[in-house]
């Protein structure tokens, strides 16, 4: 189902800026805290790495989407604090484990890279 | 999943509309609340969160299967394009609906007759028995009753094995006499063939037992078919039990078989099926008169079968007594008999295969033209479509969707293609079935069944590849061709050019290979009309055959007087010149021939050998007088010699010359047909006859008096099947007959006449196979020539149209209009030329499958080649022509001011 498609798929700022699936993991680890709408967790997103990752609040709901596809997140709807009708995304248990496993995996590379790129004088 | 998520995705598109529209209004909502105008706030939100259309699309396409969510667009594409072009849809349809349509036909002959199974359960498990004897010259011996007990009680690979065989019953009792066909075998053979009866019950092998031990008085068993029974008994189910007189005999009706039963290819059709009467105390070895098919066990292969046999041939041998006529055992052994089953399937598709396989490759051949005339006008279409193609890819098309697109329009407009077809093909198998030579078998097993339209379908697929991939692949390769605007330089299209021209070259070649093929039938047609078949005026002569049966007259010389009666009669009639009566008319099938070893006096046979076997029949006086054979020595046989004490004889002139140098030399010669019969003088030669047909060398051949003492074994042998043979100008018509009828009957009241038939019925039937063969060819020929001329006069056309441009320039500085239509034209001619060349290797090449068909005339005949290349040369001149005379007339202000 992800084959060629008749026009060049754009990507997304963030994705093309960011190695694949962080920002999927980014998304899980706001959830963590525990369930929020599309709003809250792109500005969280953007606060928690100090606007060093400047996204563009639309391309989170593509991802959203996909994570929910994935069974790792599931919505629903609420009111905001605001008293809005908005839509809550929480973490699901496949959501938590999976996670857990990219934050390990992510720490490893994240490892790997930073021994490549030290200064051989250590 | 995906699924679910396909059909969902326009919910869930509103849903995520609905979360967008709650972003911008809660960070529209923040942004006032950190002090912005609400315009402002608004157009802030807006910019944060980026388009939202195209977050919908990429959501949306997430949830797209996308191959069949392009295929959707693609096939509305088409759809369009097909509407709005009309006339390039409808040239496209029609060839196409030609070229499937025709292979569909001739394909559903091809499964009817050579693929589908015979209508038996497990049907691949039924073989028919024969033999050949290389040592006795005969390639096809028919078996004997006595190798029926042999394999039946020996076999080891045989669930059932019967004889069988054909021959009329003359059946009373109920209404008028008459003779019905009727279908005769061992009780086994319906056993083997899996059928069950409609009502009552098979023959069983009790009844065999019965029929076998000759007790005059017990009623025999008798099966009718469904249609006799509707015919005769309205379908009365009370039918069974009934009492019939078959043949003077007492006859039960024990079954009735269902309306589907067909036996084999038997034609005409069976109307009752009754037991084979079989004395097994006086069986010999010889007797090589019946048909036989068994049913092997299952998973026994057709070598193990004729392994089983060849063991088994010994043991016959030794089991059974060794007729009179043989010298010994070892006549028999010198026979050389060997086994030659095969499936039952090809025994009765006969050598047909050969020429449906050709047809098969002829119409398919015209289909491959279809789609080159077909791909080059997808290659114009498509050059006027390029300024669309370059303004999709500048719009971000990539080049495979192009590609694609091109394929789907090519399958769309071959499957309605197709759909046509298979309206032609369903008129076309009728016709086919109508016109279809009764030689053809199996003719009620061709139908358009699932196998048929899968094969329709799956060719239009084939052919959407071919005729689309050529310019699907050009729009894929095309580089650099934008927005260039009007480029009609001739240059820019030169390479398309000669894609068209490879096309042009390979519809010539096809067509010169079809056109080569028919005319070599049509050279073999022409060759058989021109064979003598040694009888004249085949339409003036009827035949009809009338039977004596024993149980009515039992002395063979009364039932020869009965005979001469009914002849004396008949040649009083009105219009009848001439009347006499054979054992077999020529061309009437072999069965009714007797093939007999002929011994020649004064000549010495080395032990353990005979002399080889010769056709022979029996005729009346008059007899070649009335067929229009001419006799070239001595005379006729006299009503003298045939109640007379002496026996006389008649030969061919070929038989004639060949055992005593001359047909003058061969009179007063002696002839007998065993060591121990009586001699026969030769009293007359007459011109060789093509006996078995036109096709077929005239056989050396035997004539005998239809009256004659000790021959073949019987003391005292009559004619008693004859077929009466009247030369009248009013031979097939229904009053001639009708008088004959009542000529038979004011001789003997409850005497049938059947087998109605002019010499010309059996002379056309002879022909039927070259004809069929000529017609189909002929057709496929002319679909290729036309279509070949098509695109010829397409491409040159078309060049012209091109290149206006550059022919008004050349009016303009003067060139004279006559050598500018002389160019186009020999553009035309270099194409047919090449393709011609092609062709030609070709032919030469594909003619050699034909050459079974082919009677007459070489499969290189000069003459055939120089006419089909004659033919091709005008019809290239003339569709170049046409179009080059166009160009002549273009007016170079027009052309030169239009852009």
């Amino acid at each position: 189902m992800e084959s060629e498609v008749a026009m060049p798929r754009r990507e997304s700022p963030l994705q093309s800026e960011t190695p694949q699936g962080t920002l999927d993991m980014l998304v899980l680890r706001v959830l963590v805290m525990g369930p929020a709408h599309g709003h809250t967790i792109a500005h969280a997103i953007e606060r928690g790495s100090e606007d060093v990752l400047q996204i563009e609040h639309g391309s989170l709901y593509p991802a959203l989407h996909r994570l929910e596809n994935r069974g790792w997140i599931a919505s629903f709807w609420g009111t905001s604090d605001n008293n809005r009708k908005a839509k809550y995304y929480r973490l699901t248990p496949t959501g938590r484990k999976q996670l857990a496993a990219q934050t390990t995996r992510w720490e490893e590379i994240v490892r790997a890279i930073g021994r490549i790129l030290k200064p051989s004088t250590e | 999943m995906t699924w679910r998520r396909f059909f969902r995705r326009v919910s869930w598109d509103r849903d995520r509309a609905e979360e967008l529209r709650s972003y911008l209004e809660i960070e529209t909502e923040e942004n006032i609340e950190r002090g912005m105008s609400p315009e402002a706030a608004r157009r802030a939100a807006h910019l944060k969160l980026g388009n939202t259309v195209r977050i919908r699309e990429e959501i949306y396409r997430m949830n797209t299967i996308s191959p069949l969510e392009t295929l959707g667009r693609d096939l509305r594409l088409a759809l369009r394009g097909m509407r709005r072009r009309p006339g390039f849809t409808l040239a496209v349809v029609l060839t196409l609906a030609l070229g499937i349509g025709a292979n569909t036909a001739i394909f559903g002959v091809v499964n009817g007759v050579l693929l589908k199974p015979l209508p038996y359960p497990n049907a691949d498990e039924l073989v028919s028995i024969k033999h050949t004897a290389p040592g006795f010259g005969v390639p096809d011996l028919r078996m004997s009753a006595s190798q029926y007990f042999t394999y039946r009680e020996e076999g080891r690979v045989f669930q059932y094995l019967g004889l069988y065989g054909d021959g009329g019953r003359t059946i009373t009792g109920v209404g008028e006499p008459e003779q019905a066909r009727a279908l005769v075998l061992t009780y086994d053979v319906l056993l083997a063939l899996g059928v069950q009866p409609q009502i009552g019950r098979l023959f069983t092998e009790a009844d065999a037992k019965q029929s076998g031990t000759a007790v005059v008085d017990v009623a025999r068993p008798l099966i009718l078919t469904h249609a006799y029974w509707q015919r005769r008994f309205g379908g009365d189910r009370s039918v069974i039990g009934r009492r019939l007189i078959v043949d003077s005999s007492p006859a039960e009706v024990i079954g009735v078989m269902p309306d589907g039963f067909r036996f084999l290819d038997m034609k005409p059709a069976a109307e009752v099926i009754s037991l084979i009467t079989i004395d097994r105390g006086r069986l010999t070895l010889d007797g090589f008169n019946f048909a036989s098919l068994a049913r092997l066990k299952p998973g026994v292969t057709v070598d193990a079968a004729n392994a089983d046999i060849v063991r088994m041939l010994p043991i016959w041998r030794n089991a059974w007594p060794t007729p009179p006529s043989f010298a010994g055992k070892h006549v028999i052994e010198n026979w050389r008999i060997a086994p030659t089953l095969q499936p039952l399937k090809d025994d009765v598709v006969g050598g047909v295969g050969d020429v449906l396989w050709i047809l098969m490759a002829t119409i398919g051949m015209v289909l491959l033209i279809a789609c080159a005339n077909v791909a080059n006008l997808m290659l114009v279409r498509s050059e006027a479509r390029r300024q669309e193609f370059a303004v999709r890819t500048a719009l971000g098309a990539g080049r495979g969707h192009i590609a694609r697109e091109v394929l789907v329009e090519s399958l769309v407009l071959a499957l309605t293609g197709g759909a046509v077809g298979m309206a032609l093909a369903y008129a076309g198998l009728a016709m086919i079935v109508r016109v279809a030579p009764t030689t053809l078998p199996r003719v009620g097993d061709i139908s358009l069944d699932p196998r048929v339209v899968a094969f329709a379908v799956v060719l239009s697929m084939v052919s959407s590849v071919l005729f689309g991939l050529l310019p699907a692949v050009k729009h894929a390769t095309q580089r650099g061709q934008p927005l260039a605007g009007a480029a009609r330089g001739a240059s820019a299209s030169r390479e398309r050019q000669r894609t068209r021209n490879a096309l042009v070259v390979v519809q010539v070649a096809l067509a010169l290979v079809l056109l080569v093929g028919s005319g070599l039938m049509i050279r073999t047609f022409q060759a058989l009309l021109h064979v003598e078949p040694g009888f004249a005026n085949t339409g003036d002569v009827q035949t009809a055959r009338v039977w004596v049966p024993p149980q009515q007259v039992r002395e063979p010389e009364r039932v020869t007087r009965m005979q001469q009666e009914i002849l004396d009669k008949v040649a009083t009639l009105p219009g009848v010149r001439s009347a006499a009566f054979t054992s077999a008319v020529p061309m009437e099938g072999p069965l009714r021939v007797w093939q007999q070893t002929i011994f020649v006096a004064g000549q010495t046979y080395a032990p353990g050998t005979i002399p080889p076997l010769r056709r022979a029949k029996s005729v009346s006086p008059g007899y070649f007088g009335a067929i229009g054979t001419a006799i070239i020595a001595g005379r006729d046989i006299t009503w003298a010699d045939v109640y007379g004490p002496a026996r006389v004889a008649m030969v061919s002139e070929n038989l004639a010359r060949e055992v005593w140098g001359s047909p003058t030399s061969a009179l007063g010669q002696h002839i007998r047909e065993a060591p121990t019969a009586v001699w026969g003088e030769i009293v007359g030669v007459v011109r060789d006859v093509h006996e078995d047909a036109v096709h077929q060398l005239a056989p050396p051949f035997v004539y005998w008096p239809v009256l004659m003492e000790n021959f073949s074994g019987t003391p005292l042998a009559a004619t008693r099947a004859i077929n009466l043979v009247i030369r009248s100008e009013e031979a097939g018509s229904e009053r001639l007959m009708n008088s004959v009828r009542s000529a038979v009957w004011s001789v003997n009241p409850t005497m049938p006449v059947f087998l109605v038939r002019t010499m010309k019925d059996l002379y056309d039937e002879s022909m039927a196979r070259t004809s069929f063969a000529l017609i189909m060819l002929a057709i496929a020929a002319a679909m290729a020539l036309l279509l070949g001329i098509i695109g010829i006069y397409g491409v040159i056309a078309y060049v012209v149209a091109q290149r206006s441009r550059e022919i008004g320039i050349r009016l303009a500085l003067g060139a004279a209009p006559k050598a500018l239509k002389r160019m186009f034209v020999r553009q035309g001619l270099v194409l047919t030329a090449v393709g011609a060349g092609v062709g030609l290797v070709t032919a030469i090449a594909l003619t050699r499958w034909m050459s079974s068909l082919l009677f007459g005339v070489e499969r290189l005949d000069p003459t055939t080649y120089t006419v089909v290349l004659g033919v091709l040369a005008m019809a290239a001149a003339m569709a170049s022509y046409v179009p080059a005379r166009r160009a002549a007339a273009v007016d170079p202000v027009v052309t030169l001011t239009a852009e």
